[in-house]
């Protein structure tokens, strides 16, 4: 293929990346954003999701389309449900102190790998997508199912937009990031927004962990990759801005799919991590962050 | 109307309010007076439920508050304004005000109402709250506070840091609400401010409660000020 197919087929990947990525971060940002909590079991939440997927999507094996439907509402919602489990059972007994949240969330990561790998075994198994339909370009045949989850992730971004800056709940959610005790104040149920929050976040993990694994395979390690991405992401965009972290998952993600395609996977990790360094240095806020708080 | 009833509050092992009394009497304006580090700020909060009193009973009107969840109080009609003012600076006035509103679930004409007070943010509506001037914060925390429609009115220092001309204002604002039935309990360090709107004065000394009197009893003894304020009065306005 000569380069201009090729440079084509690596924006392809990157905008697919980019757009899981971003629907991944956004979750983590949120949770970290209105809570203070950084959430090392955010990945986790990611690979129940696709690994739920595969459990959902295995009770119809003969409707891949209903089956699929079926585990985007359903791995979320079960998700969403560990989640809120997880902050009644342990981060709310610690206050939700940053610092034993930070050690509390290692455990929780270790704790749903673990499970799943008790329960769910070492395989990684395949998920069929939806639909399977082929876009036919001049030089190659493309999965049209990545163009769905293109789609879907972008509805995601969007609805998330308008929850958090249109709506009731999402005005009581930036109240309580600004000042918790003047929220509380003003008969804001701080505990029940912590709870909602942190499901929250963890239901687009989830939801980024289901339509990814059609194109990659459910296995109980496949969360560290989009923990490591997302917190890249977060830190580049900036810690308090939304806005900062889905352009930064755009950034990463498609030059993650350029130079993976080009020279390798490997290097597209080491220059975003660079990315990470030089922007903590010479951006503490990160490229998009207001002033530190 | 609004019952504290010997509350004791702490600060980890630090004991701050010590069996701390008061009562506010409907549409009355009570200002409470004492030294730095008395316990002005922390008998708000416990009213707020902010703090846990370890005991006593705080009654208003016979519900008793301390049993409540503390983002329960302020639907018993509870407003405050807290030091500081402690807006949500990033956002923008009209949703500042909206989160008053949502507290009791109040609408239009509530905020219609409360824009009559303070016309001047009416013309700031879209405008992030941070970027207020810090007379034009303090008008708005105290219409956030009033867009739920209170009862009763805790406000603490609210005209800290203020030019006099906005004090003025604020005072006339206390004595407006007073008109229309609003109890409140003023934390004020200014005493002349304190004289000027009050209805009686509570002092507090070293987390209890001491005398409770008229303003004009303290222009005829300004040593009562001497003693629990530390200071002489000056010019009564």
């Amino acid at each position: 293929m000569d380069l201009g197919p090729h440079l084509l087929l690596a924006l392809l990947e990157g905008t697919v990346a980019a757009f899981v990525l971003a629907v991944t971060a956004l979750g983590l940002s949120l949770v970290f954003g209105v809570m203070r909590i950084v959430n090392v079991a955010h990945g986790e939440f990611f690979m129940l999701g696709a690994v739920l997927a595969w459990f959902l999507t295995s009770l119809l094996p003969e409707m891949p389309f209903w089956g699929f439907m079926l585990a985007i509402v359903g791995a979320p919602l079960v998700v969403g449900m560990i989640a809120v489990m997880a902050d009644a059972l342990v981060l709310r007994r610690l206050n939700y102190e940053p610092e034993a949240t930070i050690v509390a969330t290692i455990g929780l990561l270790y704790i749903l790998q673990q499970a799943v790998l008790t329960i769910y075994g070492p395989d990684a198994r395949p998920v069929v997508a939806p639909i399977s339909f082929r876009v036919q370009f001049p030089w190659f045949g493309y999965s049209g199912y990545k163009f769905i989850a293109i789609g879907a992730a972008a509805l995601l971004l969007l609805a998330a937009w308008y929850g958090v800056t249109r709506t009731k709940f999402g005005l009581i959610m930036r109240a309580t990031q600004f000042d918790r005790e003047t929220a509380q104040a003003f008969g804001v149920p701080v505990k029940l927004v912590y709870a909602a929050v942190f499901a929250l976040g963890a239901m687009l993990a989830a939801l980024a962990g289901v339509l990814i694994v059609p194109l990659q395979q459910a296995h109980y390690l496949m969360g560290l990759d989009p923990l490591l991405l997302s917190f890249i992401v977060v830190i580049i965009g900036g810690l308090d801005s939304l806005k900062g972290t889905i352009l930064a998952a755009f950034i990463i993600g498609i030059s993650d799919g350029i130079i993976s395609v080009f020279f390798s996977p490997t290097l597209a990790k080491i220059i975003a991590t660079l990315a990470v360094a030089l922007v903590l240095v010479f951006r503490p806020n990160g490229l998009f962050g207001g002033r530190s708080r | 109307m609004l019952k504290v009833d010997h509350i004791d509050c702490f600060y980890g092992n630090v004991q701050v309010l010590r069996g701390f009394s008061l009562e506010l009497r409907a549409g009355e304006v009570l200002c409470l007076l004492g030294r730095n580090g008395a316990g002005k700020t922390t008998a708000l909060k416990s009213i707020m439920g902010i703090i846990k009193p370890r005991s006593g009973h705080i009654l208003l009107d016979g519900t008793d508050l301390t049993e409540l969840p503390a983002h329960d109080v302020p639907k018993q009609g509870i407003g405050y304004v807290p030091q500081g003012r402690r807006l949500f600076s990033e956002l923008t006035v009209a949703e500042n005000l909206q989160i008053g509103l949502m507290t009791r679930k109040r609408g239009a004409a509530t905020l219609a109402h409360v824009l009559e007070l303070f016309p001047i943010l009416r013309e700031r509506l879209d405008q992030r709250a941070g970027t207020l001037s810090g007379g034009e914060q303090q008008m708005l925390a105290t219409a956030r506070a009033l867009c739920l429609e209170p009862r009763i009115l805790l406000l603490d220092e609210p005209t800290e840091g203020l030019m006099p001309t906005m004090i003025a204002k604020i005072l006339e604002i206390v004595t407006r609400l007073r008109e229309m039935g609003v109890a409140t309990i003023l934390v004020e360090q200014r005493v002349e401010s304190a004289l000027h709107v009050a209805d009686r004065i509570a002092f507090i000394e070293n987390g209890r409660s001491a005398e409770v009197v008229a303003p004009a009893a303290l222009r005829e003894d300004p040593g009562l000020l001497h003693h629990y304020v530390g200071v002489g009065i000056r010019a009564t306005r």
